[in-house]
């Protein structure tokens, strides 16, 4: 089932009470998330996804804009016609339940033409509880599980009912880095076998693009990017969007065009070819830096921290404006690491921003830096 | 290891002391007083150890007066005051606006002194030459009778009795649902809402155990507070409690040692162990019955 918002808008009056203005919590949300999918709904905290997901549910009712299930209107439903299930950060399983009473307890609600027999009702419980690989612990409370089975109990109950539209909130929150992982690759396996149409919401741009076919990427209530994970990666839209995603971060520098050349500090990067004069904000990717002799980025370094396969170079220049620069670079690069060091830069990975908007300016480079 | 359990005594000691002083030598001495048969206040003497104080006490109209009167405020008040405290804790945490303000007016008589609410409930009901009383004036608006709440009939008094004391408990119950209602995560009511989930099953099958901790406990503490009133007796019926036929337990053993029939401390001891069985009794039948549906519920 494909989720079409039109305009969608969110104000809530603020819970500051001498605050006049309302909190703009989502803004004027127009896209499509296609049948089938698993879509990421990404943003740093506060910035309105569990809005936007409850407005989805129809726990929420938009300010303004329209919400369409397929071809239908949903706006006016309420949560229970729209058959969304929902997963929460918490888990929000009934304590007093077992794991069995918790997935039958969304069954029992149905209503008169959809009643289920107690024969369905267990037959259900029993495909979901296999669904998320539970089904030796359908007798227990929830109290007696560790944080990832109750992640899946919380799922299953979700599911049992057999929605169109599957929604989950932050679902690893709360569970520490092992199960965070192995739970995600959990999350992508169920929508894959069940082609459930999933929203998936995250703080953690790592997580949303690891598992997500299409991230959505929200800033301040206003979404900033959509698309596949790599195409975000590789091209943002903007100076938020190309910072908020990449582990290690991107390393951003004041710079300044002079004569259709980009330098950061005294250092001449590239010849560029974009139509902009004077100053503005480079973005170089930490795997666009190599250390070489003939590097342009003149460097000092501060050290070298190995990884495994690949060995990230810790240095310190004067023009940048994030924490440390980064590069991840082989371990053959990493032994030419010297106290004074230059990096050369991949132009493909290196992305100019308007020093005021921090919008993205397109350019093309000249051989010169390529490499 | 041994130091921190002598460290964990010493600690404890005050307190000991003042209980063995304050509680557990008055216990035994009221065990004691209740077995000395024919016990003389004046003389200190008594004439043989026996069980004769129970049987006296057991067969005296005036306690099975006010064992009953307890017994009848104890089955109605305490149902009927945690029932209210729900449906009002429940309609005030669905409100939003003028919440404070309901749950201030809800509040007050809790700070009220109670014989300034018996004073208030006398002008409600009681009959004088000159007025009969606001209740009674509604009464006749609708075509009723005039009764007379404080000197009339049983069912009268013993109404305005259960009244009262359901009017007194009433604001600290509300005040601990309520706050049990807050502390229910909304988690939990949004994903029941995503299910289509009816209110009515919300508050029985969410609601209601989550709750039913504070639920248990008010029931228990209502039980053994209804079964030790005696204030509120005063407050609405004056100190001859007796003569009014609404006596209550503890007003029998405080009549018993300093009433105008008093000076009988063996009757009293004997009265108060009587009253000390039936609470352990009630309170340990609340106990496992809360123990098994927690159980159930959990
Ligand atoms: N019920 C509400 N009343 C007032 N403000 C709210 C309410 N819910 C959310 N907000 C505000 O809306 C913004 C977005 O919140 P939320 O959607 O929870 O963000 P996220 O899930 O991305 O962390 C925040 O500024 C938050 O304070
Ligand atoms: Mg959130």
């Amino acid at each position: 089932m494909k989720i079409v918002l039109k305009g969608l808008t969110k104000l809530f009056k603020s819970r500051n009470k001498d605050a006049k203005e309302p909190v703009v919590a989502v803004k004027n949300f127009d896209f499509e998330i296609p049948d089938g999918k698993l879509i990421g709904l990404l943003g740093p905290s506060g910035c309105g996804k569990s809005t936007a997901l409850n407005l989805i549910s129809g726990l929420e009712t938009p300010t303004e804009g329209k919400i369409f299930f397929g071809d239908e209107d949903v706006t006016d439903l309420q949560p229970e016609f729209r058959g969304v299930g929902m997963v929460f950060q918490n888990y929000a399983l009934y304590p007093h339940l077992t794991v069995r009473q918790n997935i039958t307890f969304p069954l029992e609600n149905f209503k008169k033409p959809n009643k289920l027999t107690k024969e369905q009702k267990e037959e259900r419980v029993l495909n979901v509880a296999k669904l998320v690989e539970i089904e030796d612990l359908l007798e227990r409370k929830p109290s007696e599980m560790s944080g990832g089975q109750q992640q899946r109990v919380a799922i299953a109950r979700a599911l049992a009912k057999q929605p169109k539209v599957l929604l989950l909130d932050e679902p690893l929150s709360n569970l520490d880095a092992r199960l965070r992982l192995q739970t995600r690759e959990e999350i992508r396996r169920i929508q894959r076998e069940t082609g459930l149409t999933t929203v998936f919401v995250t703080h953690d741009q790592e997580e949303a693009m690891s598992i997500s076919d299409m991230i959505i990427v929200m800033k301040k209530g206003e979404v900033q990017q959509i698309g596949a994970p790599q195409d975000v990666y590789d091209d943002p839209t903007n100076l938020f969007v190309a910072t908020f995603l990449g582990t290690p971060p991107i390393n951003v520098f004041d710079g300044r065009i002079d004569g259709g050349a980009l330098y950061i500090g005294s250092d001449k990067i590239s010849d560029v070819d974009c139509g902009v004069q004077g100053k503005v904000t480079v973005g170089i990717r930490p795997e666009g830096l190599t250390i070489s002799d003939e590097g342009v980025l003149n460097c000092a370094l501060k050290s070298v921290e190995v990884m495994g396969r690949d060995t990230s170079v810790v240095a310190l220049n004067e023009n940048l404006t994030s924490q440390a620069l980064r590069a991840i670079v082989s371990s053959e690069n990493a032994r030419l690491a010297k106290p004074d060091l230059t990096f050369k830069v991949n132009a493909d990975k290196l992305f100019l921003f308007d020093a005021e908007s921090g919008l993205r300016i397109p350019f093309s480079a000249k051989d010169a830096c390529k490499g | 290891m041994k130091f921190d359990k002598i460290k964990a005594w010493l600690y404890l000691l005050p307190a000991l002391v003042f209980l063995a002083i304050f509680m557990v030598y008055p216990l035994i001495d009221v065990l004691i007083y209740s077995a000395e048969e024919n016990y003389n206040f004046a003389s200190q003497t008594f004439t043989g150890i026996g069980s004769e104080n129970f049987l006296f006490v057991l067969s005296d109209p005036y306690f099975l007066q006010a064992l009953k009167n307890t017994f009848i405020l104890v089955i109605i008040t305490v149902p009927l005051s945690t029932g209210l405290a729900l449906l009002i804790s429940l309609g005030l945490s669905s409100i939003k606006t003028l919440r404070h303000l309901f749950q201030t007016v809800y509040f007050l008589p809790y700070v009220t002194n109670t014989l300034a609410v018996g004073l208030v409930f006398m002008i409600l009901f009681k009959k004088t030459p000159y007025s009969d009383g606001l209740v009674n004036v509604l009464i006749k608006l609708f075509g009723g009778e005039a009764v007379d709440f404080i000197d009339g009939p049983y069912a009268a008094k013993m109404f305005v009795m259960c009244f009262y004391t359901v009017w007194v408990v009433l604001p600290f119950k509300i005040l601990v649902l309520t706050s049990a209602l807050a502390s229910v995560n909304t988690d939990y009511y949004r994903a029941a809402k995503v299910d289509g989930t009816p209110k009515w099953r919300i508050f029985t099958r969410i609601t209601l155990p989550m709750i039913s901790p504070m639920l248990f406990y008010l029931i228990i503490t209502g039980f053994i507070g209804a079964f030790k009133a005696y204030s509120d007796a005063v407050a609405l019926f004056g100190t001859n409690l007796n003569e009014a036929g609404m006596n209550t337990i503890v007003g029998y053993i405080y009549d018993m040692l300093y009433g105008d029939s008093g000076g009988y401390p063996s009757y009293a001891a004997a009265a108060a162990l009587i009253l000390f069985a039936i609470v352990l009794t009630i309170t340990v039948i609340n106990l496992i019955v809360s123990k098994k549906t927690a159980i159930n519920a959990k």
